[in-house]
C-alpha cells in the first residue's frame, strides 16, 4: 500500500511503523469550593511547566541548535502572559471550576484567536498555545506524556507533534516523522530538517498500521506500508547508497587528499557541462580536471559562436572561484557525431578523423574555441588540454595557433590569464614519445578509456569485446607508469582523467607510480579521497 | 505621554521571538506601554496581545508610553525596534 504525502526532508527510512500515543488529556469540568486554593494549584503547575520548558530549551539547544530552541523561550513567555493568566484566574473565580478546565478553556480560546488570523505563521502559533496549555493540564492531572512505545528505532506516525513532544522524544528511536496534519513550517518539519531525517506531512494513514513495516521515501513524498520483498530490497539499496554518501561527506568534506605518510595529490572532477558545477562543489573537488567542451557543439544546429563558448567557460571559471578548470578542446568524431561538421562516413571512426585532427585541419573552428577559452581565463584559473595527440609536431602546430590567438587578443587589448597547457595521453604513440612531449607542455592527462582501446586493439563500442578489454591489463598499467615517469623527467605534472582514475582498487598503485592528479566524476570524489587517505607509501 | 510610529522591516513581521523580546524590553519600565495598529490597541507587556496584532513587514505600528520614565521608555523601545524589527 502506498500513501502519498508531502516531503519535508528527502532520504529513505525503513523500519517498523509506530503510531504516537498522545498524552490523554481529557479534561473534566468540576465544581470547586476554594478558588484561592485552585489558583494556587494553577500557579504551582505553571511554575513547574516553566521549569520543564527551561529544561527543554537547554536540551533543544544542545540537540537541534539555537534557532529551534528559541520556541521554548517563547513558550515560557506565553505562560507568563498577563492576558492568559487573567483569563484562567477569572474562569476559576467566576465559574468556581477546577484549574484543569480553566487552563484548557483558556488555551482553546487563545488558540482559536490565532487560528483565525490571516497569516500562516500566526495560524501555526495556535498549536503553541495548545501545547503550553496541555503541558499545564498534564502537570495538574499528574498524567504521563505518552511517547514512543518501542525500544527499537521506528517511523513515527502522528496527527501532528507539538514542539515540546518532539523535543522530549528519544531521537535515537526515530527514523522518520510522518504526520497527518502539519505544515512545511511546523516545528516537526523544521526539526526533521535539522535532524536530517526523511519526513512527510499530510499523510492520511490508518491507525491499524501500527507495528507493520514501512518505508518512507522522502524524495517522492510517499509512505509505503507492508512493502513486498522486491520493493524492500530496492529501497534498502538506495538507503545504503545514501548512507555511504552521507558518511563520506561527513568524514571527508574539507579534508586533504593526503596519504598516511603525507603525500598530497590533486583530486579533480570530470564534467560535461555548466550544470555539473554544483555537484563538483558539493562533493568538494579541488578543481575540474576534465571539462568536456563537446556539449557546446552537440546541443546546437550550427557552430557555437565565440561568445556562446566564452560565456560557458567564464561561468564555470568564476563559479569555481580560483580553483583550476581544465578545458579539453573539441573531441568530436568517432562516437560523437555532429551534422553541421559534415564529416564523411568512416569504416573505422575511432582511428579516424577526429578531435585534434579536425582542429588542426580546420583551424578556424579551433581558433574560435581557443579565443573563447583564453578570454575566459581572465576570470578564473583555466587550463587547456588537447585530445588525441600522437606526435610532437602536432603540439608544435597547436602552440603556433595559440601564439596567433594570443597575439590577436593582445592587439585588440583583450585581457587573458596564465593558462596551463597540457595534452591527453590516450594513444600508445603518445606514451612512447612522452619524454619529448613533456618538454613541450605543462601537464599530461591520461585518458585511460581510449588508451585501453588502442593498446589492446579493442573497440570500445563493441560489446563482445568487453571481457577482453581489461583496463587492469599490465600493458595499460605499464603505459601509465611510463607516462608518469617521462612526464616528470620532462617537467610536466601527470594526471589521470579516465574511468580508471576512480577505480579505488588502483588508487594505491597510481600513488606509488607518482601520479600528481586524479580526475573523476563528482560523485566519486569522496570515495577516492577516502582511498588516498588509507594509503601509506612508506610501507 | 510619549508616542512614536515605526514601520516593521523584518521580513517575518513581528513574529513570536522578537515579539517576546519586545515584551521583555517594555516590562523594564514602570510606565504603561501600548501598541496600536489600525485602531486596535494592546498592552505591550503581554506577548499574546502583541502577537495577536499580526504585524507584518511594511506595516506601521504606533507605540505609546504613559507614566513614569515615559521618555526613557520611548527612546529605548524605538531603538529596540530599529535594531530588531
Amino acid at each position: 500500500m502506498e500513501i502519498q504525502g508531502k516531503s519535508v526532508f528527502g532520504g529513505i527510512a525503513i523500519g517498523p511503523l509506530s503510531v504516537y500515543a498522545k498524552a490523554d488529556n481529557v479534561v473534566k469540568r468540576t465544581k470547586i469550593q476554594d478558588p484561592e486554593a485552585e489558583i494556587e494549584r494553577f500557579q504551582k503547575a505553571k511554575d513547574k511547566a516553566k521549569e520543564q520548558l527551561q529544561e527543554l530549551h537547554d536540551k533543544a539547544l544542545k540537540e537541534v541548535g539555537e534557532a529551534n530552541a528559541e520556541i521554548f523561550e517563547v513558550h515560557q513567555m506565553m505562560l507568563e502572559d498577563g492576558d492568559y493568566q487573567d483569563s484562567i484566574r477569572n474562569i476559576i473565580t467566576n465559574q468556581m471550576v477546577n484549574a484543569e478546565y480553566a487552563v484548557a478553556t483558556t488555551g482553546d480560546n487563545f488558540s482559536q484567536m490565532f487560528a483565525a488570523m490571516d497569516d500562516d505563521y500566526m495560524r501555526a502559533r495556535s498549536a503553541d498555545i495548545k501545547d503550553i496549555s496541555n503541558r499545564v493540564v498534564s502537570i495538574l492531572q499528574g498524567a504521563d506524556n505518552g511517547g514512543i512505545r518501542s525500544d527499537k528505532p521506528v517511523i513515527l506516525l502522528a496527527e501532528d507533534l507539538a514542539p515540546s513532544e518532539t523535543v522530549q522524544l528519544d531521537k535515537s528511536l526515530i527514523l522518520s516523522f510522518v504526520t497527518r496534519g502539519g505544515s512545511t513550517n511546523s516545528h516537526t518539519a523544521i526539526l526533521a530538517r535539522t535532524m536530517g531525517i526523511p519526513s512527510l506531512i499530510g499523510v492520511d494513514y490508518q491507525d491499524d498500521i501500527d507495528g507493520h513495516t514501512g518505508i518512507v521515501d522522502g524524495y517522492k513524498g510517499i509512505l509505503i506500508v507492508d512493502p513486498d520483498e522486491e520493493t524492500l530490497a530496492a529501497y534498502q539499496k538506495k538507503q545504503d547508497e545514501d548512507n555511504e554518501k552521507k558518511r563520506l561527506l561527513q568524514e571527508l568534506k574539507g579534508k586533504d587528499n593526503v596519504t598516511l605518510d603525507g603525500k598530497k595529490i590533486k583530486l579533480y572532477a570530470n564534467i560535461g557541462g555548466v550544470g555539473d558545477v554544483p555537484d563538483v562543489l558539493q562533493n568538494d573537488a579541488g578543481g575540474i580536471g576534465l571539462f568536456r567542451s563537446e556539449f557546446l557543439y552537440l546541443g546546437c544546429d550550427d557552430y557555437p559562436s565565440e561568445d556562446q563558448q566564452f560565456q560557458a567557460y567564464k561561468t564555470v571559471a568564476e563559479t569555481m572561484a580560483g580553483k583550476q578548470v581544465i578545458i579539453r578542446t573539441l573531441d568530436i568524431g568517432a562516437d560523437k557525431q555532429v551534422d553541421y561538421f559534415h564529416l564523411d562516413k568512416e569504416d573505422n571512426p575511432a582511428m579516424g578523423y577526429r578531435a585534434i585532427r579536425i582542429c588542426l585541419d580546420r583551424p578556424e573552428i579551433f581558433k574560435t574555441q581557443l579565443r573563447a577559452i583564453f578570454r575566459a581565463s581572465y576570470y578564473g584559473n583555466i587550463g587547456i588540454m588537447y585530445p588525441m595527440i600522437i606526435s610532437v609536431n602536432e603540439v608544435k602546430q597547436i602552440k603556433k595557433i595559440v601564439a596567433d590567438v594570443k597575439k590577436e587578443l593582445d592587439d585588440q587589448g583583450i585581457p587573458y590569464g596564465d593558462v596551463e597547457q597540457g595534452v591527453m595521453i590516450e594513444t600508445p604513440a603518445a606514451v612512447m614519445i612522452s619524454e619529448e612531449l613533456a618538454k613541450e607542455v605543462d601537464f599530461f592527462s591520461i585518458g585511460t578509456n581510449d588508451l585501453t582501446q588502442y593498446t589492446l586493439a579493442c573497440d570500445r563500442q563493441n560489446a563482445k569485446l568487453e571481457k577482453i578489454a581489461d583496463t587492469h591489463h599490465p600493458a595499460v598499467l605499464r603505459e601509465i607508469q611510463m607516462t608518469i615517469e617521462n612526464g616528470h623527467k620532462g617537467g610536466a605534472w601527470v594526471g589521470i582523467c579516465g574511468e580508471l582514475g576512480a577505480d579505488t582498487s588502483l588508487t594505491e598503485t597510481f600513488l606509488r607510480m607518482g601520479v600528481d592528479e586524479l580526475s573523476v566524476s563528482p560523485s566519486r570524489i569522496l570515495s577516492v579521497r577516502e582511498a588516498i587517505r588509507k594509503v601509506d607509501l612508506s610501507k | 505621554m510619549k508616542t512614536f510610529d515605526y514601520t516593521i522591516t523584518d521580513p517575518l513581521g513581528m513574529h513570536a521571538r522578537p515579539a517576546g523580546l519586545f515584551v521583555k524590553e517594555a516590562a523594564k519600565f514602570p510606565c504603561k506601554v501600548t501598541i496600536a495598529k489600525d485602531g486596535k490597541e494592546v498592552d505591550a507587556k503581554r506577548i499574546l496581545g502583541v502577537m495577536s496584532l499580526g504585524v507584518k513587514q511594511g506595516m506601521s505600528i504606533s507605540v505609546t508610553c504613559d507614566g513614569d520614565e515615559e521618555d526613557a521608555a520611548a527612546a529605548d523601545l524605538e531603538k529596540f525596534l530599529k535594531e530588531n524589527l
